[in-house]
């Protein structure tokens, strides 16, 4: 078991793209650090880095304590479990999970154990003897797992290891992989565009964008106070509500006169929906601003559903979460009010988050 | 796809039967010749029945040796062949999957130059370069000898291009996945591409077995010795200008005993051919 230490690492690809612009991250022994970031900002390349199969440009990174950047990728002591599972389609599975221990000529009783072992663990032993082409996704994602588990790795690699795999299978998973990692307790480094998925799994989360790192932290510490507005926008779904302060704003707003004067012109105040409610008899409290919206839609997501809605000249679109379902006509006006202790204010130019008290 | 109207089934059977009847009776007809005594079948017409001298013909063909070409015998002929279109088969199969291999899995210096090469020699078979391969092959000392049969044509940019095509269609995934597995590329060469590509071996061995078969300038050039004869060039020897000098039994023996193991091959393969064309192991 080892921790995993990136230091300053850059990507530059053939073409010039750099797709990596100098990470630094320390993923502690036996913890579940999940990437997450749109398509595209770098994350399988950091992962592939990792792993070895892709160059380091510049920078370093250790695994336990050893630098990696030389290495080939099966001295790196990692295991990768890729999203089509790259298991070898004329092997057996037993064959699959064996492959790999073969090569690096492991006693074939120790073999045997360890491929029992991880079969029972992940409940594919009556599958050993089929191949995985009669295997359906979720078994071939197991089978995949498998295959990382028997070598007993210093680090779990996984890249976008669910997106195959349909709504509810992936969610079976995504729990398994969590107890799995928990109870193997082996370092694990995932990659992952779904941030509902990287909150989670994720032990430490890291977002990513255009191959930089925007925070890193606890799942809730990132959801409860996003450091950038891009943060602030991708954790969290439906988004944080953003409204950035123009001089007449705070003139459209209702309520605490207070909270209405910190607003200054040239930040963003960011509302998550659920830090929202519509606003009835009982009027606006003490503490409260209260925006004017008209509503554009009502989406009912079960036990709660969100009502859309824009608010005023500048047409800044608004997710109020409400419990049940209450039906708005299409123009509606409504009046929807959030705490001043709820807010969350950035800089609408760098985007950073702007920590000055209310 | 397949139509299913009450007409179109007759039809097709119809077609299909009209076909193979177009393409089996020379080689009956052929066959009812090898049958027949000589003085028979020079005297037309030749009877559509096969006659009374099948173990006499073939007997004599396979063991007696033929005047015409030395006194060798058809056994003799048929060894030459094999020999030949089996070393020009998996000749060609192990070069061209060995130089594919290179070409898609490893970056080396010049390699689009190579692949190029490999690509221009299309346009160079050996009817093309015949004086100067013929030459090489008399300073090397290969002429009569199996040797000289089979090197000059196991070069194959075709199957090099074909064998290329298929393993770029394998996934990166899973040669990241040998690589992590600490499989060389050796190792990666013999456990997992060789066994994906066994469908398009197969498909890819009768073709060219079949071509090795059937070649004919090259062996005529390259062997002097009858006992070096392949079969085709022994059939040519055989007939002369005059009918009367042409053993005509025994040249209608060779012409079915040389059709017979390119159709074995075809037959006992056939399975996987078809599944080497139509499908891959993915
Ligand atoms: N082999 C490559 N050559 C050149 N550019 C690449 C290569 N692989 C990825 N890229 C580029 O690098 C960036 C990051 O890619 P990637 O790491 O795959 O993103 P992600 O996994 O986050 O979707 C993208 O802009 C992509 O186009
Ligand atoms: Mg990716």
């Amino acid at each position: 078991m080892a921790g995993i230490e990136l230091k300053d690492v850059r990507k530059v690809y053939a073409g010039g793209v750099e797709a990596v612009k100098g990470v630094s991250l320390d993923v502690q022994d036996g913890h579940f650090v999940v990437l997450v970031g749109p398509s595209g900002c770098g994350k399988s390349t950091l992962l592939r880095m990792v792993a070895g199969l892709e160059s380091i440009t510049s920078g370093t990174i250790a695994i336990g304590g050893r630098t990696v950047n030389e290495l080939e990728p099966a001295e790196r002591d990692i295991a990768m479990v890729f999203q089509n599972y790259a298991l070898y389609p004329h092997m057996t599975v037993r064959r699959n999970l064996e492959y790999g221990l073969r090569n690096r000529r492991i006693p074939s009783d120790e073999i045997t154990r360890r491929v029992n072992e991880a079969a029972a663990i992940l409940e594919i032993a009556p599958l050993l003897d089929r191949k995985p082409g009669q295997l359906s996704g979720g078994q071939r994602q197991r089978v995949a797992m498998g295959r990382a588990i028997v070598r007993e790795p210093a680090a779990f690699l996984f890249d976008e290891p669910l997106s195959n795999l349909d709504a509810k299978l992936r969610v079976q998973m995504r729990a398994e992989i969590r107890s799995l990692q928990r109870r193997l307790g082996t370092t694990s480094l995932y990659v992952t565009h779904d941030q509902l998925e990287a909150m989670t799994l994720a032990d430490q989360l890291v977002v990513l964008s255009a191959g930089h790192i925007e925070q890193a932290g606890s799942p809730m510490e990132i959801y409860e106070r996003p450091a950038t507005l891009f943060v602030a926008t991708f954790i969290g779904s439906p988004a944080m509500n953003l409204l950035p302060i123009e001089p007449e704003t705070a003139s459209q707003l209702a309520g605490s006169s207070a909270v209405r004067d910190s607003l200054s012109v040239g930040t963003t105040i960011g509302i998550r929906p659920e830090h929202m409610r519509l606003v009835g008899d009982e009027g606006i409290q003490d503490d409260e601003i209260a925006a004017d919206l008209v509503v554009t839609g009502v989406e009912l997501v079960g036990a709660e559903s969100y009502v859309y809605g824009v608010f005023g000249a500048q047409k800044a679109e608004i997710a109020v979460r409400v419990p049940g379902y209450r039906h708005f006509d299409g123009g509606t006006p409504i009046r929807a009010a959030a705490g001043a202790t709820s807010l969350h204010r950035f800089d609408s130019k760098t985007g950073l988050r702007l920590d000055s008290p209310v | 796809m397949i139509e299913r109207s009450p007409l179109g089934r007759p039809l097709a059977h119809l077609l299909l039967i009209v076909g193979i009847l177009i393409v089996a009776f020379p080689i009956y007809y052929t066959f009812t010749a090898s049958t027949q005594t000589i003085q028979t079948i020079l005297r037309p017409p030749l009877p559509l029945t096969p006659g009374s001298e099948f173990a006499n013909n073939y007997g004599e063909a396979l063991f007696g040796g033929i005047g015409r070409i030395g006194g060798v015998g058809v056994g003799t002929l048929l060894f030459n062949t094999t020999v030949m279109a089996l070393g020009v088969a998996c000749g060609k199969i192990a070069i061209s999957i060995l130089s594919a291999f290179a070409i898609v899995f490893f970056r080396f210096p010049l390699r689009m130059v190579f692949f190029w090469l490999i690509f221009i020699t299309l346009m160079l078979p050996v009817e093309v370069r015949i004086l100067p391969t013929y030459k090489v092959m008399v300073d090397l000392g290969l002429i009569d000898t199996y040797a000289g049969l089979i090197l000059p044509l196991i070069a194959s940019a075709t199957a090099t291009l074909l064998f290329r095509q298929f393993f770029m269609t394998i996934p990166g995934e899973l040669v990241e996945a040998a690589r992590i597995d600490a499989a060389g590329p050796m190792r990666f060469f013999r456990d997992i591409l060789l066994p994906l590509s066994k469908t398009n071996i197969a498909a890819l061995f009768v073709i060219l077995f079949i071509y090795g078969w059937t070649q004919y300038l090259w062996p005529l050039l390259v062997t002097n010795n009858n006992q070096m004869n392949t079969i085709v060039i022994a059939l040519k020897k055989m007939v002369s200008f005059a009918d009367a000098d042409t053993p005509w039994h025994l040249v209608m023996v060779t012409a079915i005993l040389a059709i017979v193991p390119p159709v074995l091959v075809v037959v006992l393969m056939q399975r996987w051919f078809v599944r080497g064309l139509v499908e891959t192991e993915k």
